[in-house]
Parts: C-alpha cells; sequence; structure tokens
C-alpha cells in the first residue's frame, strides 16, 4: 500500500513535536466506496488533519470523533452507510459502506 | 497505534521487507506479522493476506481482526535517462512505485536532470542482472537506441516482470522485435513487450506520454480492462 502521502510518518511527526494524535483507518468496505481498506486519516487536539478515509463526505465526523477519541484514550470502530441519501447527514453519496477504527496514537 | 509500530513499519519499508499490521479491534492489541509472540491462526492470516496483497477485516475465532498486507513497493525500472524519464520518474513515484533509472550515459543519468533519483550508470543488461525484475517490477525502455534498448529486453524477457514496455513507433518495434528473435526469443515471449508502449489516449505531449505509460502498468497491474469506464 503506498499512497501519495504517508500519513502514520505525518502522525509519528506530530506526535515527536509533541501534539497529541489519533489516527483512523478504513478497516472494511462494502459496494462503492470511494477509498480501500487501509486508506488513513491523523488528526491532531490542535485541529491537524492529514490523509483521508472517503472522498470527502465523512472526514469531518470522523475527526469529530478523533477528538473523544483523544479525551478518553478508548478506541472507537464507527459504520459509516448510505443515509436517506439526504445531503446533510453523515453517509457516503455514492452507496458504498464503511467502518473505520479511530484510535489514539500512543 | 503506537508510535514504536510506525518506526517498524518504516523500517519494513525502507528494508523491502513484507509486513502485515495486525489490529484487534475489540481490544485495540497490535503486531507486526510474523511475529513468534502471535498467535499461529494470526500469523498464517497475515501470511494469506500479503500473499493476496489485500487488507482488510478477518473473524479469528471469535475475535475481529484488522489486517493490513503492507508488500514493498511495485518497482518500474526505466532503462534510459531521457527527457520523457523525466516526466514518468516523478509521475511513478507520486503513484507508489519505487523508480530505477538505468543509463550508462551519463551525460544523460545524472542527479543534476534527475534530482534525489535512483540512478545506476551501467549497461542496460548488467544492471537488471543486479537488480533482477520479479512479479513486482515493470520494466520501460525509452532509449530508442538499440544498443541500450535491446540488452535490457532481453533481460527483461528473461525475468518474472509484470510488465515489459519499449517506446518507440510500430515500425521500430516491428524491427525490434525482429533483433530479439535472431537472439533466440520466441513469438509467444516477444508478446509480452507492449510496443508502442502505452494506452491510447491520443498523447502528444511529454507529460502525456508518461501519463500513458503509468496508466497502462497500473491497468496491468490492477488488472483493469483498459477500456473507458462510460459505455
Amino acid at each position: 500500500m503506498t499512497d501519495v502521502e504517508d500519513v502514520l510518518s505525518t502522525a509519528a511527526g506530530w506526535q515527536a513535536a509533541g501534539e497529541q494524535v489519533a489516527i483512523a483507518t478504513v478497516t472494511e468496505t462494502w459496494g462503492s466506496s470511494p477509498r480501500p481498506a487501509g486508506s488513513r486519516m491523523a488528526v491532531t487536539k490542535s485541529g491537524k488533519m492529514a490523509g483521508s478515509v472517503s472522498g470527502g463526505c465523512i472526514e469531518g465526523a470522523v475527526a469529530e470523533v478523533a477528538q473523544q477519541v483523544m479525551a478518553s484514550g478508548a478506541p472507537k470502530l464507527l459504520d459509516f452507510g448510505v443515509t436517506n441519501e439526504r445531503a446533510w447527514e453523515v453517509g457516503l453519496a455514492c452507496g458504498g459502506k464503511v467502518k473505520v477504527f479511530v484510535e489514539p496514537l500512543t | 497505534m503506537k508510535a514504536s509500530t510506525i518506526a517498524a513499519l518504516n523500517h519494513a519499508m525502507a528494508t523491502r521487507q513484507p509486513v502485515a499490521f495486525a489490529k484487534n479491534l475489540t481490544d485495540g492489541a497490535e503486531f507486526l506479522l510474523p511475529d513468534p509472540a502471535a498467535p499461529e491462526t494470526l500469523n498464517q492470516a497475515g501470511r494469506l493476506a500479503l500473499a493476496a496483497d489485500k487488507t482488510g477485516t478477518h473473524m479469528l475465532g471469535n475475535e475481529s481482526w484488522f489486517i493490513e498486507a503492507r508488500n514493498p513497493s511495485p518497482r518500474l525500472i526505466l532503462v534510459g535517462a531521457v527527457h520523457i524519464a523525466q516526466a514518468l520518474a516523478p509521475l511513478a513515484a507520486t503513484s507508489g512505485f519505487e523508480v530505477i533509472l538505468v543509463d550508462p550515459r551519463q551525460g544523460f543519468g545524472n542527479q543534476e536532470r534527475f534530482p534525489g533519483a535512483t540512478m545506476i550508470n551501467e549497461w542496460p543488461d548488467e544492471a537488471l542482472d543486479t537488480l533482477k525484475p520479479d512479479i513486482r517490477t515493470a520494466v520501460v525502455t525509452l532509449t530508442h537506441d538499440p544498443k541500450l534498448d535491446d540488452p535490457a529486453l532481453d533481460r527483461a524477457l528473461q525475468s518474472e516482470a509484470f510488465y515489459i514496455g519499449a517506446l518507440g513507433s510500430r515500425k521500430t518495434h516491428a524491427s525490434r522485435l525482429e533483433r530479439l528473435s535472431v537472439l533466440g526469443h520466441q513469438p509467444e515471449s516477444l508478446a509480452r513487450i507492449r510496443g508502442p508502449v502505452g494506452l491510447d489516449i491520443a498523447a502528444v505531449t511529454t507529460p502525456e506520454i508518461a501519463l500513458s505509460i503509468i496508466a497502462e502498468i497500473v491497468a496491468v497491474r490492477r488488472g483493469g480492462s483498459l477500456g473507458s469506464r462510460t459505455k
């Protein structure tokens, strides 16, 4: 798996610089999800972001959960699917489904 | 995820070691497989993931594990540090390939023309004997010079390279195939060479030609249909 951006190294660099960091990983996909399993996004407590777990549809929601995960220290497994095709709900417009694991970098 | 795991993943990548990252989605435990400390069922799942080059979630017993195959990057060997290589090398690197340039002519193959590139200033046959193209390696000849292209193609045909391409017109490709058959290559072997190289996207400019070549390599690697997705 190679990607444009080495999200894990970026995350490790942020942590080394004293930031608190959470990592979100796509663990499973169904249908036409935009990013394959193994895609990652890193988020810092200060609000920095790198990488992506979808085509932009769920990054905001994942970043919010990342903040909770950093606060509690407990990982979370999130489910995203099609939601009534209403754009204001968090879901995938493409009709796919993804699971995203969010955990603190320790 | 532990920072030490990221360091170990980076070390594996730098040394081209295939590893599988395994994460227990219930209790958060993680391993870098193979690991003698991991359960044998997990090590086995890691081996299968690497063999299939597949990342995903698996049920092992009643535990849910995310297993990520991290095989070494595919390699692209470019023979000829020519103008088109200057467009192709960065595009291939962005696409996840480890790019190796081969050109014995130091006027072409130098760090000024290719800053930071892996450059081998040897004859292509010697370079390919050392590099040993495997099933994760693509070889593309770009020089238009039989003295350089032919020995490279000769060695590439004797290798397991998943993609072999040769830049040049239909006419030069026909004479190239004739010369290679004199070297003892059979028609079915010669059919492995993609020449003229690249997908037919009516490329004109150098970056467009580079794009058509990388597009074809990706399509062959991923088993793409090489056709338009709009029917």
